[in-house]
């Protein structure tokens, strides 16, 4: 049962790649990535069961937290660039 | 018998939590325009999260995994929705358009 959903969570993993990959926006990959971390978080929780080691669900936490850290100074970054610009513009 | 229902209903979670999944995943990759595959990727993000923890609580039973598998499912339920409002939020303000909107504008 685990296999299962572990499976559906690797494939739309791998979709998420290849949006990435592929993406024609920036915000297209930021949110590709953003997907493939969370995802991570949840395929962690769920090989904890199947491998029936619940070490691993600190790890999802972990995973999770860093993850959230990680796309919000992403965005810092990006959301700045174009008032900078703008600002700029006005001087 | 009541061990054979929380199974069922475990495993019942989790087919459809994998299924959210990976619909979410083929949203995202084939969906036209930005904001709609933001809309197929926070699917996964909250619906699928629920189903699959909800499941696998289920068959935690009364544990610390189970209060372990909780405290995930809750903060990903907080972060991801943020995540994703930061993201149309940065993205709107910086100029990218709703699909529908610049066909309007074309037109």
């Amino acid at each position: 049962m685990y296999v299962v959903v572990s499976l559906a969570i690797l494939v739309t993993m791998v979709l998420a790649l290849v949006r990435a990959l592929r993406g024609p926006s920036v915000y297209d990959r930021v949110l590709a990535v953003n997907m493939f971390g969370t995802k991570t978080a949840l395929l962690l929780a769920v090989i904890a069961f199947l491998f029936e080691r619940p070490d691993f669900l600190d790890l999802a936490l972990a995973y999770a937290l860093i993850n959230l850290v990680g796309v919000l100074a992403v965005l810092e970054f990006i959301q700045s660039k174009p008032r900078k610009a703008e600002a700029a513009d006005l001087d | 018998m009541i061990e054979l229902v929380l199974d069922i209903l475990s495993w019942v979670l989790l087919c459809t939590g994998g299924a959210f999944v990976l619909i979410g995943g083929i949203g995202a990759l084939r969906l036209p325009g930005f904001y709609t595959r933001l809309h197929a990727a926070s699917l996964t993000e909250t619906m699928a999260t629920i189903l699959i923890f909800a499941g696998m609580i289920l068959q935690a039973g009364l544990s610390l995994a189970a209060i372990k598998l909780f405290a995930i499912m809750v903060f990903l339920l907080l972060t991801a929705p943020t995540a994703s409002y930061a993201l149309a939020n940065a993205a709107l303000q910086s100029g990218l358009r709703p699909v529908a909107q610049r066909e309007g504008e074309d037109a």
